[in-house]
């Protein structure tokens, strides 16, 4: 692994000069045999891969129009070229998001339309060859598809999308990534991303019970499996024993004890992270929404929220329905089922911070905001939840309900720099797949951004908390924040705070 | 030289009305399995009609985005639109009032339209980020665009042509007639390119413009809880 360079913060920031090749290196683990063969990909570079590769483009070509109009609407403009925190981090031009889509590009152009076919050179139409398919793998696996560069393209172009299709027919010319395709297995043969069994589930929770009986006297539970409880959560496996991850489960706990809700935890769905997202597996990422319905009908739960994952949230909010028949609609026997199941009266599926906003305005909370006092707290937009979803009734809910739950707990709350929060936030640096540490250099350089107005705020206004709802941001940030000098504690989730200032007991 | 012409705008018109269905067919054919629209979006149709035409005449993404590009390509666009305008009344007779009325603008527009395409032209060279994304044929596209605009200035200042002629001509080929042209250098290298511009539009990146419509980034409206949205594709998993 190359050094783990930060680069200088900057106090005015302005696009870096092109350093091409600068990230030629970074490149994560490739996924062994039996990590590919264990979600049905091959093992190995297939003989035949370049013929399959385009074959397969054709094939994403045809069933995805965002692919199909991505490619063809490009204008070189450049507006994008200076949005990506990849590139900002790196000055790698391949970071670019048009440079990135025209590694691409340039194949579709050859293969797939008529002036690529007759005059290559002209439209920068390229061979698949065996250099450009390492681009692939290292560029395509350079991109959190945080999809910022999609807010400001003239046409809506979305790289996300284009990297997904990438990784796909990676994945299927047998060249997948480590990280990724590991944790995929991982979830459908345990139901979690960390392989957290279900007898260590169960001991994590006791011990949980104990600490916050002992911190606060309170009898809260932290139940598992439980038939009949009115919500299932789905959380991210990280909370249920990674700082500060946890602190934030605790968050969710209280909440539901000081309401009187009655909850569960799934062993069989003990995971909301779906990584089939990552690597734009439509079938991968059906096969593990599918366990949270599975789970649902088994509980026989009346509602389902979700816990405090970016990624997460996006594929419940924007996915379910459409994967799972989570929300209305659903027309196959199991939908149906889970419809007359579900209470409709409240949004299905719900997120965490719309249910606590919800019992924070109807007083059913006690909360003591002066608990938060020894912090002055800033909020992090993560990605997925700011452009790709949404909560509440109103376009922007998802940027208005974790500040406005934010603030009814703390104090001293603080913005960062206009231009570097919501849909125009900058990722944590680590999305997308790419929380692995053999690529940290990558995630550490990614992460200058929004270093950069957290330094601002912190030296200009005191923050010491940087509230965020996303376990891949949390994990990344404590890795990350040190090389800038920052302590690791900063960052935190939304219901950590909440957890601190809840007072139990004192309300039914 | 006018039956050559003639010809050439028959087979361009072919090629850009053709190609340009065939491509929207395309678009249109293709599923979108996944909402994606990106956020904050519209939460209803209307909303969606809404954003979408600020995109259209406002360029309101990339004037977030830069402000140069978006001052070139604002007033690039507007010119073209216009200029175009203002060439109504080579097939139309008689000319619709508005169109007569636009006249004088249609000329300042012309000159709009060249500033902006030199101000696009300049970033490609000027700013590396931009230099090192174009490809010859980006350079190729604003070289035909700022010929065919010069040379239809130059019928305007530097040596007239009879417009009569030309209307006359172009009125011909509206009910398939081939009727004489003016032998005027300016105007055949114009048309001429005109031409070649109709017949690269639906190869090239000029499938931006129905692009934007069909972007799903743009175009969906964020319902997803609400209403299923399932591609028929991804139907038959579900059968399976
Ligand atoms: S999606 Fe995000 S990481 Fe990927 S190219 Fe765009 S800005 Fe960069
Ligand atoms: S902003 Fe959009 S059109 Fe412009 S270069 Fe980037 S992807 Fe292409």
């Amino acid at each position: 692994m190359a050094d783990v360079i930060a680069p200088a913060l900057r106090e005015f920031p302005v696009p870096p000069a092109l350093r091409p090749d600068a990230m030629a290196e970074s490149k994560p683990f490739v996924a062994t045999e039996k990590m590919q063969a264990a979600i049905g990909f091959p093992g190995t570079l297939v003989e035949d891969w370049h013929d399959k590769a385009i074959a397969k483009m054709g094939e994403l070509l045809d069933k995805y129009r965002s692919l199909s109009v991505y490619l063809d609407a490009c204008v070189h403009c450049g507006a994008c070229s200076d949005k990506c925190h990849y590139f900002l981090g790196t000055g790698d031009p391949k970071n670019m998001p048009v440079a990135r889509q025209d590694l691409m590009r340039g194949v579709y152009r050859r293969h797939f339309t008529l002036p690529g076919k007759m005059f290559p050179k002209l439209v920068g139409a390229r061979e698949l060859t065996k250099d450009l398919l390492e681009d692939w793998y290292k560029y395509y696996n350079q991109c959190s598809e945080c999809r910022r560069c999609s807010v400001f393209c003239p046409y809506g172009i979305d790289t996300a999308e284009v990297t997904m299709a990438a990784r796909e027919i990676l994945d299927t010319v047998g060249y997948g990534a480590k990280y990724t395709n590991e944790i995929i297995a991982k979830v459908h043969r345990i139901g979690n991303n960390l392989g957290l069994p279900g007898p260590a589930l169960e001991d994590t929770l006791l011990g949980l019970e104990e600490d916050v009986k002992e911190e606060t006297g309170a009898d809260v539970k932290f139940p598992l499996d439980q038939k009949g409880a009115e919500v299932l959560l789905i959380t991210p496996s990280a909370d249920f024993f990674a700082e500060p991850h946890v602190d934030s489960l605790i968050g969710y706990a209280k909440v539901f004890h000081a309401a009187g809700i009655s909850w569960t935890l799934s062993t069989h769905a003990s995971e909301a992270g779906n990584f089939g997202l990552f690597i734009g597996n439509y079938e991968q990422m059906r096969t593990i929404a599918l366990r949270i319905r599975e789970a649902a009908l088994d509980l026989g739960v009346k509602r389902i929220v979700v816990g405090e994952c970016g990624h997460a949230w996006r594929v419940a909010y924007s996915f379910w329905n459409t994967l799972a028949g989570i929300g209305s609609g659903g027309n196959d026997p199991f939908a149906r089922m889970l419809q007359s199941q579900l209470d409709h009266r409240y949004r299905q599926p719900t997120h965490i911070c719309e249910l606590t906003w919800d019992l924070v305005q109807k007083g059913a909370l006690v909360l003591d905001k002066d608990a938060n006092d020894h912090r002055v707290v800033t909020f992090h937009d993560s990605c997925n939840v700011a452009r790709a979803s949404r909560m509440g009734d109103e376009p922007g809910g998802q940027f208005e309900i974790p500040r406005a739950l934010v603030r009814s707990v703390v104090n001293r709350y603080v913005e960062m720099r206009p231009g570097t929060t919501h849909e125009a936030t900058f990722c944590c640096g680590g999305g997308g797949g790419l929380l692995t540490d053999e690529i940290l250099d990558l995630r550490v350089k990614g992460a200058l951004p929004r270093m950069e107005s957290l330094r601002e705020v912190a030296d200009l206004q005191g923050v010491n908390f940087m509230a965020t709802i996303c376990a891949i941001c949390k994990a990344q940030f404590t890795k990350v924040l040190p090389y800038y000098g920052f302590n690791r504690s900063m960052v935190g989730g939304v219901h950590q705070l909440v957890s601190t200032a809840i007072r139990l007991g004192a309300k039914q | 030289m006018a039956a050559i012409l003639a010809g050439l705008f028959y087979a361009a018109a072919t090629v850009l009305v053709a190609g340009l269905a065939w491509r929207i067919r395309q678009y249109a054919g293709t599923p979108a399995p996944l909402k994606i629209p990106t956020t904050p979006a519209p939460t209803t149709s209307a909303g969606v009609a809404l954003r979408l035409a600020r995109e259209v005449v406002l360029f309101e993404s990339l004037f977030k985005a830069s402000l140069w590009t978006w001052l070139f390509g604002w007033t690039f666009h507007a010119g073209l639109a216009l200029v175009l305008a203002r060439h109504l009344r080579y097939f139309t007779d008689p000319v619709w009032g508005w169109v007569a009325f636009i006249q004088p603008f249609g000329v300042y527009a012309g000159f709009a339209m060249v500033a902006g395409l030199a101000g696009l032209w300049a970033r490609r060279f000027l700013v590396d980020r931009v230099r090192y994304i174009s490809t010859p044929s980006d350079h190729l596209m604003l070289a035909l665009l700022i010929a065919i605009a010069g040379s239809g200035l130059a019928m305007k200042y530097l040596a007239h042509t009879d417009i009569v002629a030309v209307k006359s001509f172009f009125l011909g080929l509206l009910v398939f007639q081939v009727r004489e042209l003016p032998a005027d250098p300016a105007l055949a290298v114009h048309l001429g390119l005109v031409a070649t511009l109709m017949i690269v539009f639906p190869y090239s990146k000029l499938l931006h413009a129905p692009g934007l419509f069909f972007s799903p980034g743009r175009n969906q409206v964020d319902n997803p809880r609400e209403h299923r949205h399932l591609a028929e594709w991804a139907a038959r998993l579900e059968t399976k």
